[in-house]
């Protein structure tokens, strides 16, 4: 019997990869081939989209011959690729227009600080799930049209065509110049600000805020179809999945069900989370993305979470502080030691991202004393790793109301057990590895070859993969709440660091504004409580944690001289009171008063005697306090008695 | 007893000479300081360079002492380093085997497990890093025994078939010398068996070894004997790390 394989294309972001998987999903052959990055200004990255299709011509018939086989026995090819990278080039030479702009490059900060103060920017988010930042297309693409002489007349004529890297490799593999089909995947569609998440479709109200012309734009289809035959490079291959890199690893790692998610662990890291056939918006600043779609089936969404720092940290242990060789020795220095001896290390090195978004943060190394050794230091930078990751899993299971069971890992971390074992601790869920670590290239492979029918069903590929290795929890509860109580400490030391000039502060953290959102949010809550048909227990616990978080950090961030209004025992009432309407009558009163008198007061003293940049400090700080409490139940029956016996002293 | 071997006193003479002064030479003025031929020093000097202990600057073409020479005394493996590089290899001979697949190293007279890859068939097993074999009774200690003759195996019995006497083991090292490759069978736990062969570093030291083990009839033949196929993908994947770590011959 002839075998029969899939091909997988992995166009990474350094190099472009070709695999042959086999029927058990093995891999056979692997030929990889690294193509140029450009660094023309600083912030600038670019690719020659050329080099790329030039690299993939010679790696394919390479791959095959490797393993011994013609295009006949390819039963379908799927590409995964960088995501969010922008490529224009003329639909009649086939020739890029310029280098193809890459996902991290900056070139478009300032216009986007521009376009978020156009009319309809806060609409961006929640049409396409995605906050305006540098990481996407349209930007680019805007950025593109506005600085090259006479390119978006030819973009309106439709001569000139956008696609991310699939769009770009398909349509040269399937003919070019001469009938080229021009189409992208709905994972790599969701990555340019440009699609709709619910309609799948191109969005008038984004195109025209972008300002994107319609004709430039490929077809947006399923992540698992097939789009076309090659007739270049190795005629005759049917052209069958295609996934940006992360939605491929989460493919590959089989989280096809909602609440399963995989986290790539390597310079930064990636965690998404399947979330089932509606998209979940984040309100802890997580991305809505599509996490695929097969054929007909209705999308697939997903919540994505990036950690900027983790084998960063590792790399910068090596060669910042030279106090290891290898990275693969952090292990054997924080093996050296039982614990962190109370050292935490938070690696804001350019801010702090999800879920936090505190761009002005810079790192700290906090507990330091004089019994802290290098050894201490290596446990604090493998466990940044772990709580980054309990942070953002934490942020998604409250977007979701999912809750985590396992984490699927990749990427090259995973060979470090001790950090491995603290994920699974911090988490308390098993970690588990796969034995393919090239989770990407053969989630690329899986959706070819459910594609073309080579394997039958989501059940199938689930008999392919297999666990290489799995940690299990085993960190006592009361170790765990402690640490991460420590580790959310930290963080709050790095927050503030870098002044903002006052006019560049964000929106909204303002003290004074801060003070005056959660007093109308006291307001809406009594007002609805009133209303005997409301859902009276969930208004009650949010107006309890609420009032309580305020007061805490307003106690200590505001006014730690005078002592909070004594509203416990009316709070008490309104929570497990006999007569309620009479108990939330006082309440109402009690709040009213406080803050009737801290707005003539406090906030006009806050306008009067401090600098913006102060007042925004403040507010940082107000609102971090805030978080804590509320993160720690802080409307809970008993800690509002506490709270009122700490009052009457 | 033969005398002193000439090259090597030479390849010495060199490499003091390198690590006098700037420490950066020209093959000629190693050659005249030396009163050798210059074919000579050229000769010596590309061995060293491929065994590490001096380097060529590319641009100038001279001679420096080399990293190699310098970590000397600390020349052992990180057994963390050893499973990164060994991780991907593993993951592969667990697949094409359908076993699982440990590493291990030598510790305080005891082989460390340093990676463990499961079985493939997502049965419930646990991560057997960190645990602690008996060099004697495994595939992979008889594998460390018998390239490194510093380690002393503590010969307890464990089975009927534990080796429990030194000749029996010093007879066992010998055959694994000789054969590149160990086997155990039924000899730590009754009905189990394990295949392992060598994992060597730079200049072919063995710095650990990596084996298959599970089930004796899943591992070995009807006589006992262990399965050929197994045995080819043991050495393969044994090869390929070694390759890795720098190994060249093997």
């Amino acid at each position: 019997m002839v075998q029969r394989y899939v091909m997988s294309i992995d166009q990474g972001t350094t190099s472009t990869r070709c695999i042959l998987f086999d029927a058990r999903g093995r891999l056979v052959s692997v030929v990889q081939r690294e193509h140029q990055q450009h660094f023309p200004r600083p912030g600038w990255v670019e690719h020659d989209a050329t080099e790329i299709w030039r690299n993939l011509s010679r790696i394919v018939p390479q791959a095959l011959a490797d393993a011994g086989a013609t295009a006949e026995q390819v039963v379908g090819l799927g590409i995964a690729n960088q995501r969010e990278t922008t490529v224009l080039w003329d639909r009649r030479t086939g020739n890029p227009v310029g280098r193809a702009i890459v996902w991290q490059d900056t070139r478009t900060d300032a216009m986007l600080e521009q376009l978020a103060r156009e009319p309809g920017a806060d609409r961006v988010r929640k049409l396409c799930g995605l906050p305006l930042a540098t990481y996407f297309s349209a930007p680019r693409i805007r950025w593109l049209l506005e600085r090259t002489p006479g390119l978006r007349e030819r973009a309106e004529r439709g001569d000139v065509l956008f696609g991310t890297i699939e769009s770009w490799l398909i349509w040269n593999l399937t003919g070019g110049a001469e009938g080229g089909v021009h189409v992208t995947d709905v994972t790599n569609a969701s990555r340019t600000m440009l699609m709709n998440l619910r309609t799948l479709n191109w969005d008038d109200e984004l195109l025209e805020f972008f300002d994107v012309p319609r004709a430039m734009l490929p077809e947006i289809r399923s992540s698992t179809e097939v789009y076309g035959t090659t007739s270049r490079v190795v005629p005759g291959i049917r052209i069958a999945a295609a996934l940006g890199d992360q939605q491929a690893a989460l493919f590959g790692q089989t989280c096809f069900a909602p609440g399963e998610a995989k986290c790539t662990y390597g310079t930064g890291s990636f965690l998404l989370l399947n979330t089932g056939p509606t998209p979940v918006l984040s309100t802890h600043g997580m991305l809505t993305t599509v996490g695929f779609k097969i054929g007909d089936e209705p999308a697939v969404y997903a919540l994505e979470g990036s950690i900027a720092v983790t084998g960063s940290l590792v790399q910068w242990f090596r060669d910042g502080l030279e106090l290891i060789g290898s990275a693969p020795e952090i292990e054997t220095l924080a093996r050296t030691v039982e614990d962190n001896g109370g050292c935490y290390i938070v690696p804001a090195f350019s801010g702090l991202f999800a879920p936090h978004w505190h761009s002005e943060a810079r790192g700290v190394i906090a507990g330091l004393t004089s019994y802290i050794t290098k050894g201490h230091l290596a446990r604090a930078v493998l466990e940044a790793t772990g709580w980054q990751t309990r942070e953002v899993v934490d942020a998604m299971n409250a977007d979701s109301g999912l809750a985590l069971s396992t984490l699927k890992v990749d990427g090259g971390m995973t060979a470090d057990n001790l950090l491995m074992q603290f994920v699974a601790d911090v988490l308390d869920v098993p970690v588990v590895r796969p034995m393919v670590a090239e989770t990407v290239s053969l989630g690329a492979a899986y959706a070819a070859g459910l594609s073309v029918g080579y394997w039958p069903d989501l059940e199938g590929l689930r008999r392919n993969w297999h666990r290489a290795g799995q940690w299990l929890p085993a960190m006592d509860p009361a170790r765990r709440d402690s640490e991460y109580a420590h580790w959310r400490q930290a963080v709050e030391l790095t927050f503030g660091w870098m002044r903002p000039a006052p006019a560049a502060a964000a929106p909204g953290s303002d003290l004074v504004e801060v003070l005056l959102a959660d007093h109308r949010r006291f307001e809406q809550l009594l007002r609805d409580l009133r209303n005997a048909e409301a859902d009276r227990p969930a208004l009650v616990a949010e107006l309890a944690a609420l009032l309580v978080a305020h007061a805490t950090a307003t106690e200590r961030i505001v006014r730690p001289e005078a002592p909070a209004e004594p509203f416990a025992d009316d709070l008490l009432a309104v929570l497990e009171g006999d007569d309620f309407e009479k108990a939330l009558l006082r309440l109402e009163n009690v709040v009213d008063a406080h803050v009737r008198g801290e707005e003539r007061g406090l906030l006009n003293e806050l306008r009067r005697s401090m600098s913006t940049s102060d007042r925004t400090g403040l507010g940082r700080a107000f609102v971090a306090e805030r978080r804590r409490q509320l993160d720690l139940d802080c409307g809970a029956v008993h800690h509002v008695r506490e709270l009122g016996d700490r009052l009457k002293l | 007893m033969p005398g002193p071997i000439q090259s090597i006193e030479r390849a010495a003479a060199i490499l003091r000479l390198l690590a006098r002064g700037s420490g950066r030479l020209g093959v000629g003025e190693i050659a005249e300081s030396l009163e050798l031929a210059k074919g000579t020093a050229h000769g010596i000097l590309r061995t060293l360079q491929g065994v590490g202990f001096v380097e060529q600057d590319r641009d100038t073409g001279k001679y420096q002492l080399g990293a190699a020479l310098l970590h000397l005394g600390t020349s052992y493996l990180d057994v963390n380093e050893l499973r990164s590089r060994a991780i991907n290899w593993a993951d592969a001979l667990a697949a094409r085997s359908g076993e699982a697949v440990r590493i291990g190293a030598p510790l305080e007279g005891r082989v460390l497990v340093v990676h463990h890859v499961f079985r493939p068939d997502d049965s419930l097993q646990t991560m057997d890093v960190g645990t602690l074999l008996p060099l004697h009774a495994t595939a992979l200690g008889k594998v460390l025994l018998a390239y490194d003759t510093t380690l002393k195996a503590n010969p307890e019995p464990y089975t009927r078939r534990t080796l429990v006497t030194q000749t029996a083991i010093k007879r066992a090292c010998a055959k694994v010398r000789e054969a590149g490759w160990a086997a155990e069978n039924g000899e730590m736990i009754s009905g189990e068996a394990g295949i392992a062969a060598p994992i060597r570093g730079h200049g072919g030291i063995v710095v650990g070894a990596i084996g298959v083990s599970g089930a004796a009839e899943r591992i070995c033949e009807p006589d006992g004997a262990p399965s050929p196929r197994l045995l080819s993908q043991v050495r393969d994947a044994a090869r390929a790390v070694s390759r890795d770590l720098g190994a060249s011959r093997w």
